[in-house]
């Protein structure tokens, strides 16, 4: 079939997009729209003084400046994290309040100290700067290193040294002998740095409050609506959740700053019940660039040890992660439950221990950007991984393979059961794919024209779809990782299909429906997915952590089988066969081995019109299905990456990237194919690009895209992408899940293939111009002190 | 406020526009057509591009007030009827995930295929990631929208 599993099915929603129909939330108005500007704290730390609102409350079209006293007056809930992670004393983490409208103090830059409502959205900004506000600056802390300082400035009551947690995972003692009958140790002081997730879409919302029905109905730019609308009702008390609408619509990349429930969604729905006007906001970058959650930046330390043959005897790691000024919602999990249990990479290690500190600092908050966690681990251990190959001697591709997983499944020391994976299969296709044997005659071809050559290698595994629900919730999480779905057949035969996972650019309204053609051999025209919308869909938990696949569409297969079962019934029961004898078949509904057939269409009809229906069922063909997985899914994949670096300025040109992935089944090439190259060109953004900067006043220089920068056409090569598959046992259809793949395995093959080019393993993220110019100076100037 | 009249999507339109009325904006609010995105403040992304008189501009630093006697076609007027090859090659070529940066890289693909045929030169790969330089796309990585772009180029 050519539209069912595997096959390269051309995007059906492609065709609003292309030709400018698409309806994302800032396309939203309302009738009686007005708009919110929100005034924010030029300022990274101090108290606030007063808020004087007259001048503005003055201006023609202001209808109202509303502030956190205010909010917080009418019961409007602090935001919280929603991950309890418990420090390795036994305590509780110490979170600090959070408010959507700070009342006391503000702690970052961009910080929301007050709301103007107004008629248009140039006179609510205008109006947003003429409200006078008086702070009282207080010291500032921007890095997590010097938060954890003593005498560093205090930025929450709760938090007392800015510690949110000091947590371990693994076992010290066996690490620290480990280490210690190693024959060499590599050792190497690794920072992640700070990213923006900057999905193209800036964050918006429209929110609107109908008195008469005292209900709210809010458009949003989220992954998952329905978590919105959990959180937005049970944490933060603006409505119940039978009273308030979460509808996401088109949304234009999310990438991880899309998940969390921001100050401004909630100011905008509290607001529009205040104002009983419709209120919508819509970020410009420069917001953008301060209020969504920012990505990694990791400090760590760490040590890894190996035996005479270049087995890993022992691995610790020590690292400080920075949460910023406030924990958003998931922040906890990602320095820990998602970060540390993936230190063990690709090889067996016995002896593994880490330790991480979270830190409060005077920033924006940092959650999960695309990887989540999972990038920190795979740069720290593949940078380990080929510094330590270059230390011995030994081939980067050599080490690794001797230190493989080969057997499954495989308990690791930190809590992770890899359920399956062929690593040497990948690490074998990368290795041809790239063509490493010609790499020698390659470097010596660009040796002759003044440039040098290096070839990197990234081995990753990462874990999607987290899950199942009663052991996150044991880790601390605060809801379960669960997915549903619902099929409905029509009468004529038709199916839709309700989700709980959100497409804001994976293409679900086309692989969802490929499982669905496949399934009951019906034309995918037929097929139309629902989701997005909480009066639609019955409840979901939405789409990140390369969930979609792996969870939300085995929740679709749960949901047919039940819709099967019941066909094969009414079936049996009209065709007088036995329901084992029914098979569905080139659209119909057949008894195996014989010319009696229905229609798919008149299956759906029977259902509906339920003249003629086995005794006792019920009429109607519709199911739905919640799927808790029992297992996390583990994609692995060999990258390498080839670069030119021209040593008079340090310009890095990436002259080859190839990708051998694991992602299990797929259902469509085409769709994974861009997944990964997405990835990829957010994972060289990291290596090369980009870093969020502050400076020591906690100001933001990296706000706008004359500072941020941000990955373009010319900066990346094509791509050579390729799969080598092993089905995950854990899902119906063998699924693994491949939206973070490319962004956790980039990375460290660009560092390694620059470090290998420039005889330097010493350089920091991002590699731009001027710190690789630095590095191969210093190296050179190393080599001729030698 | 300026009176300005104009051509939009070969439609006659008149409007009172205040002095300081971006064209972004004037297309977005004024007309809505909600096509032309907004991805920026520095006029970097060009989530806005659309052509003004058969020439890419990026909407968001135009004034709507200096478009008097213009000609100007946005991603909703760029096919009559169908779909013109720029678009159809962004959807076989899967040259676009969330659709937002979609409308101004397909004004921009069609611009500049437009100019180097106009010229006589080769747009190859490298000229089209050069030409790319105005506008960012976070999803795709670029890859199947320089394929999307040379494939239309060989088409219009
Ligand atoms: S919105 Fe015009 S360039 Fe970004
Ligand atoms: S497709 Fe999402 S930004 Fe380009």
């Amino acid at each position: 079939m050519t539209t069912g599993i595997g096959a390269r099915v051309k995007r059906r929603e492609d065709k609003r997009f292309i030709t400018g129909k698409g309806k994302y939330t800032d396309d939203v108005r309302t009738e009686n729209q007005a708009y919110a500007a929100f005034v924010r704290s030029p300022v990274a730390h101090a108290n606030v003084k007063s808020i004087d609102k007259s001048a503005a409350l003055e201006m023609d079209g202001v209808i109202d400046v509303l502030d956190g006293h205010q909010l917080t007056g009418d019961g409007i809930g602090n935001i919280i994290c929603g991950w309890a992670v418990t420090s390795k004393d036994g305590s509780p983490m110490n979170m600090g309040a959070w408010s959507a409208l700070a009342t006391q103090k503000v702690r970052y830059v961009g910080d929301a100290v007050a709301v103007v409502i107004a008629e248009t959205q140039q006179l609510a900004r205008l109006a947003a700067e003429a409200v006078d506000v008086e702070y009282e600056e207080l010291p500032v802390v921007a890095f997590a290193d010097k938060a954890l300082k003593d005498g560093a400035p205090q930025i929450h009551e709760e938090a007392p040294g800015n510690l949110i947690y000091d947590w371990e995972i693994g076992d010290a003692a066996k690490a620290d002998a480990g280490l210690a009958e190693a024959v060499h140790v590599t050792e190497m002081e690794i920072t992640n740095n700070r990213l923006s997730p900057n999905p193209m879409e800036p964050r918006s919302a429209v929110a609107t409050y109908d008195e008469a029905e005292d209900h709210y109905t809010l458009y949003t730019t989220s992954q998952n609506p329905h978590v919105a609308r959990l959180v937005l009702s049970a944490f933060y008390n603006v409505a119940p959740e039978h009273k308030l609408r979460v509808i996401a619509p088109d949304v234009g990349g999310g990438f991880g700053a899309k998940i969390y429930i921001y100050p401004e969604e909630i100011t905008c729905l509290w607001a529009s019940m205040k104002t009983n006007r419709s209120v919508k906001w819509t970020a410009d970058r420069s917001e953008a660039f301060v209020t969504d959650a920012h990505g990694r930046d990791h400090i760590s330390t760490a040590k890894m040890g190996f035996d005479a043959d270049g087995r890993i005897t022992g691995f610790k790691v020590d690292t400080i992660a920075n949460l910023g000024a406030y924990m958003s919602l998931f922040s906890s999990s990602v320095p820990t439950y998602l970060y540390a249990t993936l230190l063990s990479g690709q090889y067996d290690i016995q002896n593994l221990h880490a330790n991480v500190r979270a830190v409060y600092t005077n920033t924006v908050p940092v959650d999960a950007y695309r990887g989540a966690g999972r990038p920190e681990a795979c740069y720290l251990v593949e940078r380990m991984m080929e510094t330590a190959a270059r230390e011995l001697g030994m081939k980067p591709a050599e080490l690794r393979a001797k230190n493989f997983i080969r057997e499954f499944p495989h308990e690791t020391p930190v809590i992770m059961t890899y359920d399956s994976g062929d690593f040497d299969a990948n690490l074998a296709q990368a290795e041809e794919a790239a063509d490493v044997n010609g790499f020698p005659a390659r470097r010596e071809e660009a040796a002759k024209r003044g440039k040098l050559r290096g070839l990197g290698y990234s081995c990753y595994i990462e874990a999607c779809g987290i899950a199942p629900s009663a052991a996150v919730g044991g880790l601390g999480a605060g809801v379960g990782l669960w997915e549903s779905a619902e099929v409905r057949v029509n009468p004529v035969g038709t199916i839709e299909i309700l989700t709980g996972s959100h497409s804001h650019g994976q293409g679900h309204e086309t692989t969802f429906a490929q499982i669905v053609a496949e399934r009951f051999d019906q034309p995918i025209e037929n097929i139309s997915i629902v989701h997005g919308d909480t009066d639609k869909v019955q409840f979901g938990m939405g789409t990140y952590g390369s969930r979609s696949g792996a969870v939300g569409m085995s929740a679709i297969v749960k949901a047919m089988d039940k819709v099967e079962a019941k066909v094969r019934k009414i079936a049996a029961h009209q065709l007088e066969a036995s329901e084992d004898d029914i098979v569905i078949e080139g659209g119909e509904v057949k008894v195996a081995g014989t010319d009696k057939a229905l229609g798919w269409h008149e299956i759906g009809l029977a259902a509906y019109t339920a003249h003629n229906l086995p005794p006792d069922m019920e009429p109607g063909l519709k199911e739905s299905a919640f799927y808790d997985p029992s297992n996390f899914t583990f994609p692995a994949g060999t990258y390498i990456c080839e670069v030119e670096v021209d040593p008079d300025t340090g310009t890095t040109e990436i002259v080859q990237f190839t990708a051998s992935d694991d992602f299990g089944t797929i259902i469509n090439p085409m769709i994974v194919e861009g997944q990964v190259h997405g990835g990829i060109a957010q994972g060289v953004g990291q290596a090369m690009l980009e870093q969020v900067i502050y400076d020591e006043d906690g100001q933001l220089i990296t706000g706008s895209y004359m500072d941020y920068t941000m990955p373009r056409a010319a900066d990346l090569p094509n791509f050579s992408v390729h799969h080598a598959s092993t089905v995950c046992p854990g899902n119906p259809l063998g699924m693994k899940g491949c939206g973070e793949a490319g962004a956790i395995g980039s990375p460290p093959a660009v560092i390694n293939a620059i470090t290998d080019a420039i005889g330097n393993n010493d350089l920091a993220m991002p590699a731009t111009p001027q710190n690789v110019w630095r590095a191969y100076q210093a190296a050179s100037a190393k080599q001729a002190a030698e | 406020m300026t009176k300005v009249s104009l051509t939009v999507n070969g439609k006659p339109v008149a409007r009172d526009v205040a002095g300081g009325t971006l064209l972004s904006e004037f297309l977005r609010e004024d007309l809505r057509l909600t096509g032309t995105h907004i991805g920026c403040d520095t006029s970097q992304c060009g989530a806005c591009v659309v052509h003004v008189n058969g020439k890419a501009v990026k909407a968001c630093t135009t004034l709507a007030a200096s478009l008097e006697g213009a000609d100007v076609t946005t991603i909703e007027g760029l096919a009559n009827g169908g779909l013109h090859p720029m678009q159809e090659a962004f959807k076989e070529h899967h040259g676009l995930q969330c659709g937002f940066c979609t409308p101004g890289m397909i004004m921009s693909g069609v611009d500049m295929v437009t100019r180097y045929k106009a010229e006589g030169r080769e747009l190859t790969q490298e000229a089209i990631r050069h030409e790319l330089e105005g506008n960012i796309c976070r999803c795709t990585g670029y890859h199947n929208i320089v394929k999307a772009v040379e494939d239309a180029a060989s088409k219009m």
